[in-house]
């Protein structure tokens, strides 16, 4: 019998149901509200509604000075806290003409690595988890572990690191960190393979992903998706490798590009980024030089008049931060280019016409952070 | 003294004592109430496993602070969902809301009624119980759509649909696979499956077929009781909790604990069906060994086995990733009911041919 109060109504004319995914969902990994219409399993169209855990950190670093606003990027993408504040350490260092010793530079690539395993292996425990499989999220722990009690030695904190300064690096490294570092590879090598065994080569695994959430090269352009979201469609966009940063370009490493563009590319480029930037570790582990930590700079930072940018890459992809100085002593705007962004504006186009388990399974695999979306 | 001669003492007492009417309701109480204990055991015990295996496979300790080493810890879940409220949300259809999970509930109790638990320990030894099971099995879908529906969530509903498919395509393998094991005993009394594996398991005694059918019927019991990785009606990462996000409390105690009680049902059929249920393992002419493995109590046997394969289909849930809904249908209707069939011939040329063991 058909009651007024009934909630389960189609959209009239129609198979079509609305249902909202979200802000409270067990897959949206934080506070992003999908509004989807579904014909039964199949998923017509996908809404990304934000807002939910807007901070409006761009207005706040207005009346922040140049050393401090540094610190609220951490809380944006707080998987890549070391790597957001590398990106204003450069924008600062920009307008200010630092030069930044080279112990610091060593220093930064690799705590940023770093950071991309830890990253990479959350997204992988938890890509698992969109897919049923709850096992695998505390193994990536397990090796999350590890760094994060690394980065807490040297930095003092685990998850808002605030370790990069305009000049260098907060502090000199812990004494126990490059043999804890080396320690830490030497582990995590044999752990990937087990990653590969467990996952990777599990069919169900395989069949839920391939095929699905396709993005072909120049959707993914036109969409602006960075990182290995786009290198999973075969679009060269490492920011290590096309506008090289610190000491990226003396290391040797390849840009991992596959070119399905299905989940399971993106998959596969996260996992063969791992291995990256294990070797990356290891060519600078040993070859960190003595010397400063942090240039000298004035107590105040007064960068001239004008515009500056800088792009690192994160975790997710690339990272932008655009400020303007009218030559005071707090930003006049900043902007943050962030991945995740982008990257959630090519949801719709990838799950139309996929089931319910496929939209979950996709969100995975793009790795959001809705912190660093709505910022 | 057995227990068969216990029950029987029992029974001559209560229809000497009593009228034959009231006698007979007494030991319907009896059996109701060894029912319900054996519920609240199994609930217990098998959430605790469940929780235990996991932890064991995910780097963790598990409960481990109520009780010697956590075991008081469903005890005090339980405890916690009998106080709660069971809420009832506006607009749901409280009829059929409140009757879901008592229907799933006593699916489960009726379904207990064939197995046998041990030698000569058994609720109702009927002619059919093959089917008996095969068919009350296939009732505790009608529950769940229930819930689904009345609930008024289009995550329920998408859940209680899923349910729907799966349940009703699981059990055509389930039940070709049980029909393996009929074939090759020809009888569908549970007892007379039982005595003819005296010698030798069906899984070891039926050749090829019988490995084909345990192997469907395990995937095919993983799916029937909504587990990983065939819980696409729960499934917690896309539809949140499915058919019972709505119920709270002892009402969805109750769904929890047909969950884990069909587990056990099926586990104990299959362990009934292809390893010779309270039947101890003996090996042809190792008339020494036989006679130690004949040492051990049948009940131990026969949970031994059940908790064997729990113990499988937990693994599976802790292993494995999430089918997708179409996958899960193909998987069941393009490979295993083709299996099935195929295997249900070969087995019926051997019984005919007489090539069994």
């Amino acid at each position: 019998m058909y009651r007024e109060t009934d909630i389960i109504q189609t959209i009239p004319g129609t198979d079509e149901m609305v249902i909202n995914v979200g802000p409270q969902h067990p897959s949206t990994h934080g506070v992003l509200h999908l509004v989807i219409t579904i014909d039964g399993e199949t998923v017509k169209k996908v809404e990304p509604h934000l807002g939910y855990i807007h901070r409006s950190i761009e207005k706040m670093c207005e009346s922040l000075s140049y050393r401090q606003f540094i610190y609220t990027t951490s809380r944006m993408d707080y998987l890549s806290a070391h790597i957001n504040n590398h990106a204003c350490a450069l924008a600062v260092e920009q307008a200010m003409g630092i030069e930044v010793p080279l112990r610091a530079q060593y220093i930064r690539v690799v705590m940023d690595e770093l950071t991309r395993i830890a990253s990479h292996c959350l997204w992988w425990g938890s890509v698992a988890m969109d897919c049923g499989a709850v096992t695998p999220f505390f193994l990536a722990f397990r090796e999350r572990e590890m760094i994060n009690t690394i980065m807490e030695e040297t930095c003092g904190a685990r998850l808002t690191m605030n370790y990069m300064v305009p000049g260098g690096v907060m502090f000199d490294l812990h004494p126990n960190f490059q043999r804890d570092t080396k320690t830490f590879l030497a582990h995590f090598r044999s752990k990937i393979d087990e990653y590969d065994e467990l996952v990777t080569g599990n069919i169900i695994f395989q069949n839920r992903l391939k095929g699905t959430g396709y993005i072909s090269k120049a959707d993914a352009i036109s969409y602006g998706c960075t990182g290995p979201t786009a290198r999973g469609s075969g679009v060269s966009c490492d920011v290590r490798k096309w506008y090289p940063y610190e000491v990226y370009q003396q290391v040797q490493f390849d840009e991992i590009l596959e070119t399905a563009g299905d989940s399971f590319a993106r998959y596969l480029v996260r996992l063969a980024e791992l291995r990256q930037s294990i070797s990356i570790i290891e060519q600078l582990i040993d070859e960190i030089p003595a010397g400063e930590f942090q240039a000298k700079t004035k107590a105040v930072l007064k960068p001239p008049k004008g515009e500056f940018y800088s792009r690192v890459e994160t975790a997710r992809g690339e990272l932008g931060v655009y400020i303007v100085s009218e030559g005071g002593t707090t930003p006049y705007r900043i902007k943050f280019r962030s991945p995740g962004f982008s990257n959630l504006s090519a949801l719709d186009h990838m799950v139309r016409g996929q089931k319910i388990g496929d939209l979950v399974a996709i969100m995975g695999t793009l790795d959001l952070v809705i912190p660093d979306i709505d910022r | 003294m057995s227990f068969e001669a216990l029950a029987n003492w029992i029974h001559n007492w209560l229809y000497e004592t009593l009228h034959p009417t009231v006698a007979l309701l007494v030991e319907f109480a009896i059996v109701g109430v060894l029912i319900i204990g054996l519920f609240a055991v199994l609930g217990l015990v098998l959430v605790m496993m469940e929780r235990k295996v996991s932890s064991w496979m995910q780097l963790r300790l598990g409960p481990n602070r109520i009780g010697p080493w956590g075991w008081f810890q469903t005890v005090a879940d339980t405890v916690k969902l009998i106080v709660k409220e069971g809420m009832t949300p506006n607009n749901v259809d409280k009829l059929l809301f409140n009757l879901a999970p008592m229907l799933v509930i006593v699916v489960s109790m009726v379904i207990m009624a064939p197995i046998m638990f041990a030698k000569g320990i058994q609720i109702w030894d009927i002619n059919i119980g093959v089917l008996f099971v095969a068919a009350v099995s296939s009732l505790s879908i009608i529950g769940v759509l229930m819930a689904g529906w009345a609930s008024n969530n289009k995550y329920s509903l998408l859940g209680a649909m899923r349910s729907g498919a799966q349940i009703v395509s699981y059990e055509l393998s389930a039940g070709l696979s049980i029909l393996v094991i009929v074939v090759l005993t020809g009888s569908l009394k549970m007892s007379d499956i039982v005595m003819a594996q005296a010698d030798g398991w069906w899984l070891f005694k039926g050749h090829v077929p019988a490995i084909i059918a345990f192997v469907i019927f395990i995937i095919a019991a993983t799916a029937e009781t909504n587990r990983a990785p065939f819980d696409l009606a729960e499934a917690e990462s896309e539809l949140t909790a499915g058919f019972h996000t709505e119920y709270s409390g002892m009402k969805f105690a109750l769904f929890f604990l047909a969950e884990y009680v069909n587990i056990f049902v099926v586990c104990a059929i299959g362990a009934t069906l292809f390893l010779g249920g309270w039947m101890p393992f003996h090996i042809g002419s190792w008339e020494g060994f036989n006679h130690v493995m004949d040492y051990i109590p049948s009940s131990v046997w026969f949970f031994g086995k059940t908790f064997l394969l729990i113990f499988v289909i937990m693994w599976f849930r802790w292993t494995f990733p999430r089918l997708r809904i179409d996958q899960l249908l193909s998987l069941e209707w393009k490979y295993l009911l083709p299996i099935s069939m195929f295997n249900i011939l070969l087995v019926t040329i051997i019984a005919l041919a007489g090539w069994h063991f």
